[in-house]
């Protein structure tokens, strides 16, 4: 085997015409000349490994970020209240009283878990809570949110479990709680699944940590697990081009993580916080060393030199471009005075964690790489990590778009009579993306720390920040791809508004938000524009609701040959509860309760669970977005969660109000008598669209007979429509429908619970 | 009955946390000498009749495809035992 001799700067500088396999690397041949004129000469080996991927589209955004620069304008004094840190650093914090600080972010790992499901959704949550960590925060809870291909396809049954597995392996194995998510199955995801990572934590004030290298003569320290060979170039090449292309590369293009050195890690580092050794620290995720280093010094003092062959290797033959771009787990940077060195390894040295001086930090605004005595970096690190390429990709509104939107669901054929409406209520409920999802969630510890509130099936997870006050967040995440399909502006905000009504049925009031922006290739100018529509959309939504965009993730090059995915911008919603032992669950447990219908009812069936489940179509316009309404009604439910006054609230969204009904009996029991025709006479709707259509700002609420009248008191005083539509009956066998039909509560038990294990198995624990 | 043996290991570049806990729990015993420890899987295949060389393809083909997880696995050793008649070693 040939000595890999390394391709120093003088070597770069003497040999202009070298041929270097920029391509190969993702590099456009316009974005390599660029780094050639930064450079004024040609970059070595080491460079354009650094280069390639931090300016790759997963790291540099650049196609996305003419667009992100909305949340980060359209924001008002209520937005900025609560925001600590905004987007740009590793993960938003918001102060959600008390001294305490939340951080929460949800990031994609889409590409590795199709090609290796188990290990590519594991390292999605190892690198999402990192995140969290870098901030100095504490993770006390995960979530997913998942797309899989059709239920019933060969190759779901290979990325479903892995992908699931994977997850709870990660997040068990943590000990960290698993409080929420969705699971959403479309063909259009069949050979591109999704699967978007949150993770959140909390830390006092004080604690907060941020990415960047401040304070000349300071010590560069890498520790954690070693370095090896694991998915090089893995986010460049993967998430920058389609799978085919490239063929097969020498190294994995994969990494396996190892949650137990995670947990230690984490452990190690809230100990360095709380000892005061750390002043600046960044995790290591895609891009590994290149992009710590980089995104470390150009956010600090500008300099820094490192010594690669103080890296610790777990395969000692790997070269000093390896090294540079490889993404193996749970590592960790930190900027650490010289003074507190000795205690900073002492720390390390206790968990067992392994840790090497790579450099420090100087005031010469270059990043200077040295291997084997030779110097192979020598670059100004923010032309690295902060002045990448910018795009303004050319945007194309869809010529399929205006047939799309004429063709409404509207127009299908409604159940004939009371027997066809009972017929397709059970078809509905059984349809996969309303179907239980134990299936799934039975895998994941979500009681683990024992703070959890609320988790799967209540419309948000819950988690107490302080034990003794009760204070805790709720979050919820949310996308609706066939909405968003349909219209990319409004799909984005019925995301959000959904989201913001999980959290605000809980009782909580949402107070930020995380994205993460799932599309096809930017490449492509229809994508572009409902990219661009989205984020429009988003932000848009989020000036109007007040509550400010925090950070997330935007993935492109979704898509199976040509075909993109719908646009799936995931949003997830966090709120602030005084005290969780206020928080509103979303079943009723007593019997004699009112049932109100919060919110009114019009024919919006378009793109609706029925319009797809019933009748395998997808044409017309989503439901209307009415934002004030949404906020209304949250500030609603967050009084009468304060004051007691409901029992239960549950929002209605996918399958509309029966789906609602059905899972309200269906969480603890207990049936129900309804009667809709005073509903359908206030809004002018039929049966068939009152139980299926999927208006927004509505929400299901029981309330007992001693609360009626101060509760409808209130949804007067705050002008929320209000009507009541059934009781809460022990008697009743799940759900009667008065001079309609009947569900007993095993055909709608079999109708929700079958679908996933009819295809995967039996439920674990089920 | 002949038995053919395939033997998968986990590639060499990814990391091994089970062979990494096992090399831990070694050095903490005193077994210094042991610097590294890598698990893999060994397969023992009961073959009714002679093995020949299209059985042995065969195996190949489903080591490559189902025994092993060619993603982050290599199928190291596909042999009859005790014949030392070596099918293909990648």
């Amino acid at each position: 085997m040939n000595q890999h001799i390394p391709d120093t700067v003088d070597n770069a500088a003497a040999t202009p015409e070298k041929h270097q396999p920029f391509e190969a690397l993702g590099l456009k041949p316009d974005e390599y000349e660029a780094i050639k004129q930064l450079l004024g000469r040609r970059p070595t080996s080491g460079e354009l490994a650094m280069y390639s991927v931090m300016w790759s589209e997963h790291c540099s955004y650049k196609s996305s970020k003419v667009h992100l620069r909305q949340f980060g304008q359209k924001v008002s004094d209520e937005m900025r209240e609560h925001l600590m840190v905004g987007m740009g650093e590793n993960a938003g914090v918001v102060d959600i009283g008390e001294g305490w600080a939340v951080t929460f972010k949800i990031e994609s790992h889409n590409h590795p878990s199709y090609i290796e499901p188990f290990q590519g959704a594991a390292t999605g949550v190892g690198g999402i809570v990192r995140d969290i960590i870098s901030m100095g925060a504490r993770p006390v809870a995960v979530m997913d949110a998942l797309r899989f291909g059709a239920v019933d396809h060969a190759d779901t049954a290979r990325v479903l479990p892995g992908v699931v597995s994977g997850i709870s392996f990660y997040g068990n194995c943590l000990g960290l709680p698993n409080i929420g998510g969705e699971t959403w199955f479309d063909p259009i995801y069949q050979a591109n699944p999704l699967v978007n990572a949150l993770a959140v934590g909390v830390l006092r004030h004080e604690d907060l940590h941020l990415a960047n290298a401040r304070g000349v003569g300071n010590k560069v320290v890498l520790f954690g697990a070693r370095t090896g060979g694991d998915g090089i170039g893995g986010a460049s090449i993967l998430a920058s081009d389609t799978f085919s292309e490239g063929g097969p590369t020498k190294r994995p293009a994969v990494q396996v993580g190892d949650p137990f050195a995670e947990k230690v890690l984490i452990e190690c580092c809230l100990e360095l916080y709380r000892e005061g050794l750390v002043e600046g620290i960044q995790d290591l995720g895609a891009a590994g060393i290149s992009c710590a280093t980089s995104e470390l010094a150009s956010n600090g003092d500008g300099g820094m030199a490192v010594d690669l062959d103080a890296v610790l290797l777990r395969d000692p033959s790997l070269t000093a471009e390896e090294i540079l771009m490889s993404e193996s787990q749970e590592r960790m940077m930190a900027i650490v005075e010289p003074a507190k060195l000795e205690a900073f390894l002492a720390v390390t040295a206790k968990w067992d964690v392994e840790t090497s001086v790579l450099g420090e930090v100087t005031d010469t605004g270059r990043l200077v790489i040295h291997w084997r005595g030779e110097k192979i970096v020598d670059v100004d690190p923010t032309t690295v990590a902060v002045d990448g390429p910018v795009y303004h990709r050319p945007m194309t509104r869809p010529a399929w778009l205006d047939a799309l939107q004429a063709d409404t669901a509207a127009a299908l054929p409604r159940p004939a009579d009371d027997d066809a409406l009972r017929a397709q209520a059970l078809q509905v409920l059984g349809g996969p993306n309303l179907a239980d999802a134990s299936w799934i969630t039975n895998q994941y510890d979500y009681y683990v720390l024992g703070n959890t509130a609320l988790a799967m099936p209540d419309d948000a997870g819950m988690i107490r920040v302080d034990e003794q006050s009760g204070l805790g967040v709720a979050l919820a995440t949310d996308a609706n791809g066939r909405y968003c399909q349909l219209d990319p502006y409004q799909g984005a905000q019925l995301a959000l508004a959904e989201a913001y009504r999980n959290v605000a049925a809980t009782g909580a009031s949402p107070r930020a938000v995380s994205d993460c922006l799932n599309f096809g290739s930017p490449e492509n100018p229809e994508v572009m524009w409902q990219f661009a529509q989205a984020v429009e959309g988003l932000a848009d939504a989020c000036l109007e609701l007040g509550i400010p965009v925090t950070g997330g993730n935007v993935s492109f090059y979704n898509q199976t040959g040509d075909v993109p995915i719908h646009p799936t911008p995931v949003v997830a919603v966090m709120g602030v509860i005084d005290d969780v032992a206020r928080r509103i669950p979303s079943g009723w447990q007593d019997e004699g309760e009112n049932l109100y219908l919060l919110g009114t009812t019009a024919l919006e069936l378009d793109g609706s669970a029925w319009a797809g489940v019933v009748h395998g179509h997808l044409g017309g316009t989503p439901p209307r977005v009415d934002l004030p309404a949404e906020k209304n009604l949250g500030g609603l439910l967050a009084v009468a969660a304060d004051e007691g006054l409901v029992t239960s609230a549950h929002d209605l969204s996918d399958g509309g109000l029966v789906a609602t009904l059905a899972e309200g009996v269906l969480r603890f029991g207990v049936g129900a008598r309804l009667w809709l025709a005073e509903l359908c006479e206030r809004d002018g709707v039929d049966v068939a669209t009152a139980l299926f259509s999927e208006s927004t700002a509505r929400v299901l609420v029981s309330v007992a007979r001693e609360d009626d009248v101060k509760f409808r008191g209130l949804c007067e005083g705050r002008g929320v429509p209000v009507l009541r539509i059934g009781v809460t009956d022990a008697e009743v066998d799940g759900l009667e429908l008065q001079d309609r039909f009947s569900l007993t509560h095993a055909e709608l038990r079999h109708a929700h619970r079958a679908t996933l294990p009819a295809h995967f198995g039996a439920v674990v624990g089920g | 009955m002949p038995i053919i043996v395939v033997e998968v290991m986990p590639k060499a570049e990814l990391l091994d946390p089970a062979g990494k806990a096992v090399a831990g729990a070694l050095h903490r015993l005193g077994h210094d000498r042991i610097a590294q420890v890598r698990i893999g899987k060994r397969f023992e295949l009961h073959v009714d009749g002679e093995v020949d060389a299209a059985l042995l393809a065969e195996v190949e083909t489903v080591a490559g495809e189902m025994l092993a997880n060619t993603v982050i696995e290599d199928v190291v050793t596909v042999e009859v035992l005790g014949a030392g008649v070596a099918g293909e070693t990648h």
